[in-house]
């Protein structure tokens, strides 16, 4: 049983092929990593299965039912919900109620919508800035807040559009408990990342993306040492780095 | 820690109410009661409040801003009107149908209109003005251009009308600014109002969270359209007649958007401070010059618009929100804690 299928999409804007028939699925309780150079594909494969977009040709099975198409509330309503690469904070409105309306999705009342924000503000971490508008944050705030909301919205699939870019390393290590966190609470994870070293130790499977083709599909390990992935994205010096680093610390 | 503590949700109900108390004691003070020109311009205050707040609910809170609102507000009037002079009933199944009426125009006219987004849905709400007016003015079954004049009825609540004393209308009046203020607070604590304000700040945002934003959005506009066609209707019983030009016009549009904008859009006292500005500026000012002061009122107000814009688009609750910064020294307020509590 799959979570997430999906099957052939392909997405033209005109005539760029952003997406040339994608398939791959995911597993309940896994953390899929989708990487991939700059222009790959990836927010745009994103946008497909989120709704954002209709794919111009493909299906996208979400928990049994056919998503392809649906508006994006409708996804989010059935459990499939993402955050933005470009961080979207509902500006005028303090960090809690930001969450908050990512908490109404599942919760019958104020009360228990209040709770789950109140969860998941603690749970990234945001608990200081909580009173203060969102549009005030700090970058690194903001990505927390995408994600804190999403949470929110007690998602059966949770997809993160690079919630790490742009944070310190010290930042990566905690962003990369946290998913461990919330993969163990039952969330199943589709990340897109460029952080190597963040996606590589949590993902069972990578998919790589390059030029708007799946060019591999497998464990970390297997795809890191992949020749078209190393060419197409890693570059040789990178993945002997990467292979390294995995003798070193080999459960890390 | 507890992020947004009851006790503070209760302080500003609390001040709310005590509001609603001292107006409601208002009429007692001779200086008040015993004069009908400053009865009329708080009737006017409460009524203008509340009109600019049911606008408030989608131009505000909703963030699209619209100019028809002139439109439901002669629905309504028009609705009260008709049952009155043209049936030879009471106003009140007229108010119903007018709110009805109302609340479905406001749908059917939103929902192509919400596909255009910021300037163009305004300048659409222009046009849907215009058309009502004209189609009014020649239509023979509302009146036409010579409007509806009322007849004398008995006084009292069944009528919705007094002649002597001010004091039925007033309490009128209060009745309606504690029905829609309290509506637009409870939006403001519960789901709908999330939804709402999380639309106005990013559309695409809120649908990825499970908000059908079109259903809020027209939502919001049902119910901004069938509070102000109530408004609209209260405004009729209180003039005794109503023409096309008195209730579907720009001016009346403006007034209401003004007043929010001066006094804070997206806040609950936003609209009521806009009105105790206005109303008295527009009041006082035809009570001193008559005919020749028509429009002086608006000359004032647009200023105070332009200053509002440049210095503190959040209006007068902005600035009230500013100064009791400045003064409070608590440390919850420095750190951007809870603000003014009757904003």
């Amino acid at each position: 049983m799959t979570l997430l299928d999906v099957r052939e999409v392909s997405k033209k804007f005109g005539e760029l092929v952003a997406n040339d028939r994608v398939s791959f699925s995911v597993d309940p309780g896994a953390i899929v990593g989708l990487i991939g150079p700059n222009g790959a594909g990836k927010t745009t494969l994103f946008n497909c299965i989120s709704g954002l977009f209709a794919p111009s040709s493909g299906r996208v099975v979400f928990d049994g039912a056919d998503i392809t198409g649906l508006p994006s509330h409708r996804i989010a309503r059935l459990g499939a919900v993402r955050t933005f690469q470009v961080v979207r904070p509902l500006k005028d409105m303090s960090v809690f109620d930001n969450v908050l309306v990512g908490a109404f999705l599942r919760a019958p009342g104020s009360a228990q919508a209040r709770a789950t924000a109140e969860a998941c503000v603690r749970m990234c971490r945001l608990e200081e800035f909580a009173g203060k508008p969102a549009g005030d944050l700090p970058i690194g705030c903001k990505k927390r807040l995408e994600l804190a909301r999403a949470l929110a919205a007690g998602p059966k699939l949770l997809m993160l559009d690079e919630v790490m870019a742009g944070l310190t390393s010290t930042e990566v290590k905690g962003a990369v408990e946290l998913l461990r966190r919330i993969r163990d609470t039952g969330v199943t994870l589709l990340v897109v990342e460029h952080i190597m070293e963040a996606i590589v130790p949590i993902a069972d499977t990578l998919v790589v993306l390059d030029g708007g083709v799946k060019i591999a599909e497998g464990p970390p390990g297997q795809v890191t040492r992949d020749e078209r992935v190393i060419s197409a994205y890693l570059g040789a010096k990178f993945s002997r780095r990467l292979q390294a680093r995995k003798e070193e610390r080999p459960h890390a | 820690m507890r992020m947004h503590p009851p006790s503070a949700v209760q302080r500003k109900d609390l001040a709310w109410l005590a509001l609603a108390v001292v107006l409601a004691v208002l009429p007692a003070l001779p200086a008040v009661g015993g004069n009908s020109f400053r009865m009329h311009v708080l009737i006017l205050i409460l009524l203008f409040a509340s009109m600019a707040q049911a606008w408030n609910i989608i131009g505000g809170y909703g963030g699209q801003v619209s100019f028809g609102h002139s439109v439901f507000f002669g629905i309504g009037a028009y609705g009260a009107g008709m049952a009155v002079v043209t049936y030879g009933g009471s106003p009140w199944p007229g108010i119903l149908i007018g709110m009805l009426t109302a609340a479905v125009v406001a749908v059917l006219i939103s929902y192509p209109c919400f596909k255009l987004s910021g300037h163009y849905f305004a300048i659409a709400t222009f046009a849907i003005v215009e058309i009502f007016n004209r189609m009014f003015l020649v239509w023979y079954w509302v009146g036409g251009a010579l409007g509806l004049d009322y007849p004398l009825l008995e006084e009292g609540l069944r009528n919705l009308m007094w002649y002597d004393s001010k004091t039925g209308y007033y309490y009128c009046a209060l009745a309606l600014f504690a029905l829609v203020f309290g509506i637009v607070r409870f939006l403001e604590r519960h789901r709908f109002g999330y939804y709402l304000r999380a639309v106005r700040e990013g559309q695409e945002t809120a649908e990825s969270l499970g908000v059908n934003s079109t259903a809020v959005k027209l939502g919001a506009m049902a119910l901004s359209a069938a509070l102000s066609a109530l408004c609209g209707a209260f405004f009729v019983q209180y003039n005794f007649r109503v023409d096309p030009p008195m209730v579907m016009s720009l001016d009346m549009s403006m007034k209401f958007v003004l007043v929010t904008i001066l006094g804070g859009t997206g806040t609950l006292a936003g609209p009521l401070l806009g009105a105790a500005v206005l109303i008295p500026l527009q009041e006082y000012t035809r009570a001193l010059w008559g005919g020749l002061g028509a429009g002086v009122d608006l000359i004032v107000f647009g200023m105070l618009i332009m200053v509002i814009v440049i210095k503190q688009p959040a209006g007068i609750t902005g600035i009230v929100r500013d100064i009791s910064r400045r003064f409070d020294r608590r440390p919850a307020a420095a750190k951007g804690g809870p603000s003014l509590d009757l904003a």
